[in-house]
C-alpha cells in the first residue's frame, strides 16, 4: 500500500469500526463468561442475579460435586468417546478408499459413481423413510450401529478428499506402480501423505459432527447406558430433568431449586471444556476446510 | 499385477467410450479401483437410495408390521390431508419466514462484517477478532439451546433486559412473537464469525494493486469498496446466495425441536419439526413421509432453479 495521509473521515471510521469489533467480541464472549463464572459462584446469588454475570462471587465447587454424582454424565462421556472414535476411524477409511476410486480418471465408471454419490446431496428420502429403513429393515433400533454407521460417509467429505487427490501428480503414482506397488500401497504410501491437511479437515468434520450429535441418539436409542453426552445434556438443560442429580443432594435438601440452575451451568462447563481445550489447535483446519469446500462449491 | 497397468497407461480418448471390449478391459484393469468403491456404493444405496424408495410410504397407509409391500395404497390422500390441514399454511409460512429473515438479515450482515474486518489493518487484532467471533460455532447446539432457555427464562438475562422496555418478565420462549428474533439472533451469534471466513478468504484474494491504481485515480474508500472489493468477491457471494435460495424451504429441525413448545407452535412449528412430530412421536408414518416428500421436491426444484438462473446470468454455478 502507498503511504497515504489519513483523512479525518478515515480516522473516525477506524475508531467506530474498532469499537464495533470490540462490542462484537463482547457479545460472543459474555454468554460464555456468564455460564463459566456462575458455575463457580454462590448458588443463591446466581439465582437472584438477573443481569450478566461477569465475575465469580463466593467461589465454591458445590455444583460440580453434584454434577459428578450424576453417573449419566460419565457414561455419556464414555459413549460419546466410543461413537466419535468409531465413526471417525471407519469414516476416514471409507472416505479415503472411495475418494481414491472416484478420482481415477482412467477408470470408465468413476464419474458415474461420483454422480451416483453426489446426487444424494440434491435429493433425499427424508427423516421418516431413513428411520424406517434403519429400524425395520436393518433392525438397528437401540443399537450403537445406528449412531455410528450412517454418519461415516457423506458426499460432501468425499468431494473434499477427491478434489485434493486430483491435485496429486499422476506421474508419482505411475512410477510407483511401475516399481510394482499395488493400488492400496500407492494410496496409503504416496497419495495420503500429500493431502494430510485435507484429511485433517475431514477428521475434524467427523469428530465435531459426532461430538455434537444428539438427534439420531434420541430417535434410535432406548437404553440410557448407550446415550451420548449431548443427549444427557439435553435432558439436564432443556427438559429440565435434574432429578437424577438432585436426589443425591440430600445435604442440600430444600435447596434443590437453587441448585438446579447451578447444576445446569456446571454441566455446560463440563461438557464444553474439551472443545475449548482443542479449539486453538483445530481452528486453522476448520478455516482451511471451509475454503476447500468453497473452491469446489 | 503391474503389467496390466502398464498396458492400460496408454488410454486414448476415442469417439466411442463404452464399447463392449473397452468396458471389459476397463473392468479387468480397474477391478481393484471398483472394489474400493463397493462399500460406499452399498452405503449410499442403503442410507440414501433406499429411503428414496421408502418415499412410497407417502402413498400408503403405512403400517410397519405390514411393510412396504402389504401396506394399503391410498393414492394422494396423505398429500391432500396435509394441503387441507391448518398445518400446511402455518408450517410453510414459518419455514419461509425463518429463511427469508436469515437471508435479508444474517446474510448481508455476515458480508458487512467481513468487509469491516478487512479494514482492520492490525494483523494481531484481526486474528483475535476472528478467533473470538467463531468460537460460538464450536459450542454444541444442545448447549446453545440450553443457554437460550436459561437466558429467556422469566428471570433470565435477556428477559430482564426486555423487561426494561415491556415491563413484563414472562418467559420469552412462551410468546410466539419472540420466537423469530430469538431464532435469528441466536443463529447469528453462533454463525456470524464462521460464516465470514469464506468472505475473508475471498477478500484476501483481491489484487492489492487495484486499490493503489484506484487511489491514484482519486477514488475514495467507499468507491474502492464499490468498484473493486464487491466485484472481487461477487462470485463467492453468488455461490452463497444460490445455496441459501436453494435451501429456503430446508430449515433443519434440531434447534426448533430443542426450543419450541405447544404455546408457540403458531410461529415456531416448521415443516421439518412437524414431520418429526407426526412421524416419530405420533407414528403417522405415511402422512409425515408425504409432508417430507413434498418438502424434498420443493427443495430440489428451488436448488435447480436458482442454480440455473445463476448459470445463465453470471457464469457462476454450483454444478
Amino acid at each position: 500500500m502507498m503511504v497515504e495521509k489519513k483523512s479525518v473521515s478515515r480516522i473516525v471510521f477506524e475508531i467506530i469500526n474498532t469499537l464495533f469489533m470490540l462490542l462484537l467480541m463482547a457479545a460472543c464472549i459474555l454468554p460464555v463468561l456468564h455460564v463459566f463464572c456462575a458455575s463457580f459462584s454462590d448458588a443463591a446469588w446466581v439465582l437472584g442475579k438477573s443481569g450478566v454475570i461477569w465475575h465469580v462471587k463466593g467461589f465454591n465447587i458445590n455444583g460440580y460435586k453434584l454434577v459428578f454424582q450424576n453417573k449419566d454424565i460419565f457414561s455419556g462421556y464414555m459413549n460419546t468417546f466410543i461413537y466419535v472414535v468409531a465413526t471417525t476411524a471407519l469414516g476416514m477409511f471409507l472416505t479415503v478408499i472411495t475418494a481414491y476410486a472416484v478420482s481415477r480418471k482412467d477408470a470408465l465408471f468413476s464419474n458415474f459413481i461420483m454422480f451416483f454419490i453426489s446426487f444424494t446431496m440434491l435429493f433425499n428420502g427424508g427423516m421418516i423413510a431413513s428411520y424406517i429403513i434403519i429400524t425395520k429393515i436393518l433392525g438397528w433400533y437401540d443399537s450403537r450401529l445406528a449412531i455410528i454407521v450412517p454418519s461415516t460417509l457423506s458426499a460432501f467429505n468425499l468431494i473434499l478428499v477427491r478434489t485434493a487427490m486430483t491435485t496429486v501428480p499422476s506421474s508419482l503414482e505411475e512410477s510407483a506402480m511401475l516399481d510394482g506397488a499395488g493400488r492400496m500401497t500407492v494410496l496409503f504410501k504416496i497419495v495420503l501423505p500429500l493431502i494430510k491437511a485435507t484429511l485433517a479437515t475431514v477428521v475434524l468434520y467427523l469428530v465435531i459432527a459426532q461430538w455434537n450429535s444428539w438427534f439420531s441418539a434420541a430417535i434410535y436409542l432406548r437404553n440410557r447406558g448407550k446415550f451420548p453426552l449431548q443427549l444427557i445434556l439435553k435432558e439436564v438443560l432443556i427438559t429440565g430433568d435434574t432429578t437424577t442429580t438432585s436426589v443425591n443432594a440430600s445435604d442440600y435438601a430444600g435447596d434443590t431449586a437453587i441448585y438446579k440452575q447451578l447444576i445446569k451451568y456446571c454441566t455446560i462447563v463440563i461438557s464444553t471444556v474439551p472443545i475449548f481445550i482443542f479449539y486453538p489447535f483445530i481452528q486453522k483446519y476448520f478455516e482451511k476446510g471451509v475454503m476447500i469446500g468453497a473452491i469446489k462449491g | 499385477m503391474s503389467k496390466k497397468y502398464v498396458a492400460g497407461a496408454v488410454v486414448t480418448t476415442p469417439q466411442k467410450k463404452f464399447t463392449k471390449a473397452k468396458v471389459k478391459r476397463d473392468l479387468r484393469k480397474n477391478a481393484v479401483v471398483y472394489l474400493m468403491a463397493v462399500p460406499a456404493i452399498v452405503f449410499f444405496i442403503v442410507f440414501s437410495y433406499m429411503p428414496m424408495v421408502g418415499l412410497l410410504m407417502a402413498f400408503q397407509n403405512f403400517k410397519p408390521n405390514l411393510g412396504f409391500f402389504r401396506s394399503k395404497f391410498v393414492g394422494f390422500k396423505n398429500f391432500t390431508d396435509f394441503f387441507s390441514s391448518i398445518y400446511f399454511g402455518r408450517t410453510i409460512r414459518n419455514t419461509l419466514m425463518l429463511s427469508i429473515l436469515d437471508l435479508v438479515i444474517s446474510f448481508p450482515v455476515t458480508i458487512i462484517f467481513a468487509l469491516l474486518l478487512n479494514e482492520i489493518k492490525n494483523i494481531r487484532f484481526k486474528r483475535t477478532i476472528q478467533t473470538v467471533s467463531y468460537m460460538p460455532y464450536f459450542i454444541s447446539m444442545v448447549v446453545v439451546a440450553g443457554i437460550i432457555v436459561d437466558f429467556c427464562a422469566s428471570k433470565g438475562v435477556i428477559t430482564s433486559a426486555v423487561k426494561i422496555f415491556t415491563g413484563s418478565n414472562q418467559n420469552l420462549l412462551s410468546m410466539p412473537s419472540y420466537w423469530r428474533p430469538i431464532y435469528i439472533l441466536s443463529g447469528m451469534w453462533q454463525g456470524l464469525g464462521f460464516g465470514a471466513i469464506i468472505y475473508v478468504a475471498a477478500l484476501a484474494g483481491v489484487d492489492q494493486e487495484l486499490y493503489e491504481a484506484a487511489a491514484i485515480d482519486g477514488a475514495n474508500r467507499l468507491q474502492q469498496c464499490r468498484h473493486i472489493t464487491i466485484p472481487g468477491i461477487s462470485s463467492t457471494i453468488i455461490i452463497m446466495l444460490i445455496l441459501r435460495i436453494g435451501s429456503l424451504m430446508a430449515v433443519g429441525s434440531e434447534k426448533t425441536i430443542l426450543l419450541y413448545n405447544p404455546q408457540i407452535y403458531e410461529t415456531a412449528d416448521i415443516i421439518s419439526s412437524y414431520v418429526y412430530r407426526k412421524g416419530l412421536l405420533e407414528f403417522n408414518y405415511g402422512y409425515s413421509t408425504a409432508v417430507s416428500m413434498f418438502n424434498s421436491v420443493i427443495n430440489f426444484a428451488l436448488l435447480m432453479i436458482s442454480n440455473g438462473i445463476s448459470r445463465k446470468y453470471s457464469e457462476t454455478s454450483l454444478f
